[in-house]
């Protein structure tokens, strides 16, 4: 096993001046190594999952809560009945077909979407693919409620957007933090199917650099831990908030113990 | 004394049955063809008209017809009555490694003969010489490289092009913006789409892909040519009999002249599935190879 590959430069194979100290900004290769090109792969993986994942929790969220409305008026049944139609469109599509669907498909039928960068319609289609699961479990945290929250606040005298707001969802939304921390995680590792529209990412950084090194071994475990360590990140992020928006006795999983 | 002598007739036998041992394990690809009674040849699904699917399963094109004669005279050689051939499809990612692990015996498609991938495979002689050009759509414009500085370039991940084009950036100070397909058909459905505005390839790959698209007359192979490469057919590294075999098998086939016909059958006429005419005229780099057969890689060729 040869570590020293990262060091070579991209272009002739020769090692590079400034290996790690490109990484700080102190020195620049003239070549880029490929120690330098895996940074830039793994940028590209962080903003494709980021920019998915703010669309995933912001989108799944809305759906979620437009899921569980009361069927009292023709507007309400609407919105029940196009949350329902997009949670069941998203999720019955397989992610790399959806994908290509965003890539090659819908821009031929809106043009306009021909001009979008690669990497901004993969995370479309990322962060609607999880914004549909994102809705079921915003659903299934509302819908886990007792009936006497609705209930009691209808009796206060608030309006169905304020007892969503400030009675179900802080509750609904603390509860199904552990789903979501899931689903993001998730959607950093489903990141990876960006390489198949040619964004420059780690996978597409770990298949062209395997052919040219020929050191598959080497380049798909400097990969592997850094998907690994981009996921536990996110996990560790996730368990910050849960900590500190948690209301003691509140719920009963919500303990000391139960929280990590 | 008389333990030494029979020490040493102990050390000569033993060395005579290990000599008997290693003639008949000289060449691990010719036991298994022997002992399964199949070969696995590597082939291509897009490779037109070097190696490509004509549906269904089933694959054709210059190389593939190549490889057929050849394992036809292996086959001869072990004096077999019926050999299988096990076609399986491979990528420009995992052709090496299939070869190198075994899966693949023989590998048929568009394989560039360099010195890094001479690492982990053997290359069999030569037949064919390809140059890199580019294809960009006919209204585009386009006739060189030079045009391409900020447009966008297709290529195919996995292939000697990528590499190709990071260095003439280099050299020329010229920035281009790359998108990758995942195979060739990928690529040029990218130049097809117009997400790409020029892909560079091999010259077959790109004459295939646009006889077989659409609307060939919208597409034409302009530019100067980046990189000459020989393209040749992959066998497993540490097995020299293997390879003596299939290069003598070559040697027949360019000697019984049957090489100014395949290139005929494949290049100029109609091919199948859509009987289609690749149209690419037999250069003299390959002509010249079919003549002096040779294994050198691809930096032997560019050293000028």
């Amino acid at each position: 096993m040869d570590l020293g590959i990262f060091c070579k430069s991209t272009l002739d194979g020769e090692v590079v001046d400034h290996c790690f100290s490109a990484l700080l900004g102190i020195g620049k290769n003239a070549d880029p190594s490929y120690f330098d090109w895996l940074m830039r792969a793994w940028g590209w993986t962080l903003a494709v999952a980021g920019l998915g994942l703010l669309i995933a929790l912001s989108l799944g969220a809305i759906m979620g809560t437009l899921r569980t409305l009361p069927p009292e008026n023709p507007t309400n049944r609407f919105l029940v009945r196009l949350s329902t139609a997009w949670v069941e469109l998203f999720r019955n599509i397989p992610i790399l077909v959806q994908v290509f669907l965003w890539y090659h498909v819908i821009p031929a039928l809106i043009p306009p979407l021909k001009a979008f960068p690669s990497y901004l319609l993969v995370s479309l289609a990322l962060g609607f693919f999880t914004s549909a699961r994102i809705a079921e479990q915003v659903r299934a945290g509302i819908q886990s409620l007792p009936s006497g929250q609705k209930a009691a606040a209808i009796a206060l005298g608030l309006t169905t957007y304020q007892s969503y707001r400030y009675i179900i969802l802080p509750m609904a939304l603390r509860i199904v933090i552990p789903p979501l921390t899931s689903e993001s995680m998730n959607l950093i590792k489903n990141s990876s199917v960006a390489f198949a529209v040619s964004v420059p990412e780690l996978t597409l950084f770990a298949m062209q650099a395997q052919e040219e090194t020929s050191h598959g071994v080497e380049i798909y475990l400097a990969v592997t831990i850094l998907y690994a360590l981009s996921a536990f990140a996110v996990n560790r992020a996730m368990a910050h908030i849960e900590k500190r928006s948690r209301i003691p006795g509140f719920i009963v999983a919500n303990t000391e113990v139960t929280a990590h | 004394m008389k333990s030494i002598s029979l020490i040493k007739a102990g050390l000569v036998a033993a060395g005579l049955l290990i000599g008997t041992f290693n003639a008949q394990a000289a060449s691990q690809t010719m036991d298994k063809i022997k002992s399964t009674g199949a070969v696995t040849m590597g082939v291509r699904e897009s490779s037109i008209p070097m190696s490509y699917t004509t549906g269904d399963s089933r694959f054709d094109g210059y190389h593939v017809e190549i490889c057929r004669m050849i394992l036809g005279d292996i086959k001869d050689k072990l004096g077999m009555s019926t050999l299988r051939i096990n076609y399986q499809p491979v990528t420009s990612q995992n052709r090496v490694p299939l070869v190198q692990n075994g899966t693949v015996d023989i590998e048929c498609g568009t394989t560039t003969n360099n010195v890094n991938r001479a690492k982990d495979v053997s290359f069999a002689n030569t037949l064919y010489v390809e140059e890199v050009r580019i294809a960009v759509k006919a209204n585009s414009g386009i006739t060189s490289i030079s045009q391409l500085a900020g447009k966008k370039v297709a290529t195919t991940t996995g292939t000697t092009s990528v590499q190709l084009l990071r260095k003439h950036e280099k050299a020329n100070g010229v920035n281009f913006d790359e998108v990758y397909g995942k195979d060739h058909a990928d690529s040029f459905l990218l130049l097809e789409s117009g997400r790409a505005d020029a892909f560079v390839m091999d010259g077959s790959i790109l004459a295939g892909n646009i006889a077989n698209s659409k609307n060939p007359k919208d597409y034409k192979i302009v530019g100067e040519v980046l990189s000459t490469e020989p393209i040749a057919i992959m066998v497993r590294k540490d097995d020299p009999e293997f390879k003596a075999a299939v290069d003598a098998a070559i040697a027949k086939i360019v000697a019984n002249g049957k090489m100014p016909g395949l290139w005929n059958k494949w290049f100029l006429s109609p091919i199948p599935p859509k009987n289609i005419v690749v149209g690419l005229q037999l250069s003299p780099a390959t002509k010249n190879a079919w003549a002096n057969l040779n294994d050198k890689p691809a930096e032997d060729y560019n050293k000028k």
